[in-house]
């Protein structure tokens, strides 16, 4: 390891070459199941995540998303299928494996009764860090959670903030290629949970990370591949452009106008308007265009030549909350479709 | 060995880092000295020695070691920092006996701390040492075995009332296994050699055997092959947990 520099930036080619390829699959599971007697929870899910990747699992509670990160961050055994992690079996390999991993658990539990320092310092112990940079370690995850403040305090006594800050960074503390963090900012108010994404934006370039969550809006901030799962099954894996495209809303264009009636009636001679929908509450008119159309410039065009005033105008991307809905509240019957 | 290492010193440190040291201690050392001068008639014997102390010793390791074993593996599962211990690169055996050994350690210091009786003895009388140092470490096996049966049944619940009911229970059974009340409820149906092997489990006889001052293989293997087989039986309860 003498010449960091050349060495460094050949290693770095070939990750990029790898990814290019895509040929190394940091996690990948196939098939993998986990039942209760009758009642299955993970039914056969397969997936692969690539180097780079911030894959957001999505899903109502009792999906099965916390039992399938469970599975692959090798605490809970499968029943069926397997799961692979840098290519170590997590069952067969699993101390191999482990050791490539960080993991937050749900609710980020610790040992509560000691102190920041001293976790971090067994942690850093277990995961066998080498003298040389641990203590470089340490400082740099302490400073990147902004734990300085609390360091000496029983970690019980902390806040929920600081108890998930705690959590992420025994996650991080050995570097892991691939990080499993199981709703990381549930509980966090708005501030923390932006720097929770941010962290987990500045360490997507070289890693590959998990996220589980129900809150849509992080799916936005930090991944760029979305799984939903519900009932234990896959029903989605695309980007989160491409679940938008699937929304009602996707192209949609939604605009307040002074007069109301005027619009509408503008609105209904575009010929790819499909329908025209007003919100009772605020009065927002939207209208949804024929599959596939595009309707912005022709709304617009129709307002302004029958000189309809609108105080505001706006080309809707798509909701995913209605995304998540229509998908997890399908019928079973239909799941089973790709 | 290096991964045990820091185990042990974790939990260990997590029982001082806790009131339940300190409780479990003074607790002790109360219960055991009351025991000797009261119960034992220590003085009114007239003679120096500590069989008053050891004799009682059973007995209040049937309640107070359970406490500490109940906690083991319970309030990991419970608090949810198993699934911490479960995903670091660690064996399960490593896990095992990590915080098996803390826990004996804990309770070999609360065992250290009854020096000032055997201080009292020697200024009193003349007393066998040899003896008192087979009975001490007689009495740390006992506690070792004790512990790891509950090891056992704590990592088999969440809840650490349970755990520690039932290890009472498993434990007053093994240690009234020599006697009448767990013999004759063997004796009525089971073949004779049954009833002889359930009497050679009883910790008290060969507990009783060691603390006479004569170490005999038989009583220290008996004592540790206990150990192995309960952190064993642990073991597998965990990783069966773990597929539950």
């Amino acid at each position: 390891m003498g010449d960091e520099g050349p060495r460094g930036g050949m290693r770095m080619d070939l990750e990029k070459l790898r990814q290019i390829r895509g040929d190394e699959k940091m996690i990948e599971t196939q098939a993998l199941g986990k039942r209760y007697g009758d009642l299955v929870a993970v039914d056969g899910i397969s997936f692969k995540v690539e180097p780079g990747q911030v894959l957001g699992f999505l899903g109502p509670n009792g999906a099965g998303k916390s039992t399938t990160m469970k599975m692959v961050a090798g605490c809970l055994a499968p029943t069926s299928g397997s799961a692979r992690v840098c290519g170590f079996d997590v069952e067969s390999d699993s101390l191999q494996a482990k050791r490539v991993i960080g993991y937050l658990p749900e609710g980020a539990p610790s040992y509560g009764e000691m102190s920041v320092r001293q976790f971090l310092g067994f942690i850093a112990d277990v995961r066998g860090l080498p003298a040389a940079t641990r203590g470089k370690r340490l400082d740099d995850v302490i400073g990147r959670l902004n734990l300085e403040g609390v360091l000496e305090q029983p970690i019980e006594t902390l806040s929920k903030g600081f108890k998930r800050r705690v959590g992420l960074a025994q996650a991080i503390l050995h570097d892991p290629k691939v990080l499993i963090l199981d709703e990381p900012t549930d509980g966090l108010d708005p501030n923390q949970k932006h720097e929770v994404r941010s962290l987990i934006n500045a360490m997507a370039r070289d890693k590959t990370i998990i996220v589980s969550t129900h809150v849509l809006e992080e799916v936005h901030a930090v991944c760029n591949r979305a799984i939903i799962i519900a009932r234990g099954r896959v029903l989605a894996d695309a980007t989160p452009a491409e679940l938008e495209a699937r929304s009602r809303y996707h192209q949609a264009v939604s605009m307040t106008a002074k007069d109301a009636n005027a619009a509408r009636e503008a609105l209904a001679r575009v010929v790819d308007v499909a329908a025209i929908e007003v919100d009772a509450q605020d009065g927002r008119i939207t209208a949804f265009p024929k599959p596939g159309k595009q309707i912005f410039a022709a709304v617009n065009e129709v307002l302004k030549e029958r000189n309809v005033s609108v105080r505001e105008i706006a080309l809707e991307g798509g909701r995913l909350d209605e995304v998540f809905r229509s998908i997890t509240q399908a019928a079973p019957a239909k799941e089973a479709r790709p | 060995m290096n991964m045990i290492k820091t185990l042990f010193k974790r939990e260990l440190r997590s029982y001082f880092a806790t009131p339940v040291a300190y409780v479990f201690i003074v607790i002790f050392l109360v219960l055991s000295s009351a025991f000797t001068f009261y119960l034992g008639q220590f003085y009114e014997r007239g003679q120096a020695d500590l069989m008053p102390f050891f004799n009682f010793l059973p007995w209040l390791y049937l309640f107070l070691v359970p406490a500490v074993a109940m906690r083991l593996w319970s309030e990991e599962r419970k608090s949810g920092t198993i699934e911490l211990l479960l995903t670091l690169p660690i064996t399960m055996w490593q896990a095992v006996v990590g915080k098996f050994l803390a826990a004996w350690a804990f309770i070999g210091i609360a065992l250290a701390l009854t020096f000032p009786l055997w201080i009292t003895v020697n200024y009193l009388g003349d007393p066998d040492n040899g003896v008192i140092l087979a009975s001490y470490i007689g009495a740390l096996l006992m506690a070792g075995a004790f512990l790891a049966i509950g090891s056992c049944i704590s990592a088999a619940t969440r809840n650490q009332v349970v755990a520690f009911i039932l290890t009472v229970v498993a434990c007053f059974v093994l240690v009234m296994a020599g006697y009448p009340l767990v013999l004759d409820a063997f004796a009525a149906w089971a073949p004779q050699g049954l009833v002889d092997a359930v009497a050679g489990l009883s910790f008290l006889t060969h507990f009783a055997s060691i603390s006479k001052g004569v170490i005999d293989l038989r009583d220290l293997l008996y004592f540790l092959l206990m150990i192995g087989f309960w952190l064993y039986a642990s073991a597998i309860v965990i990783d069966l947990k773990k597929a539950d």
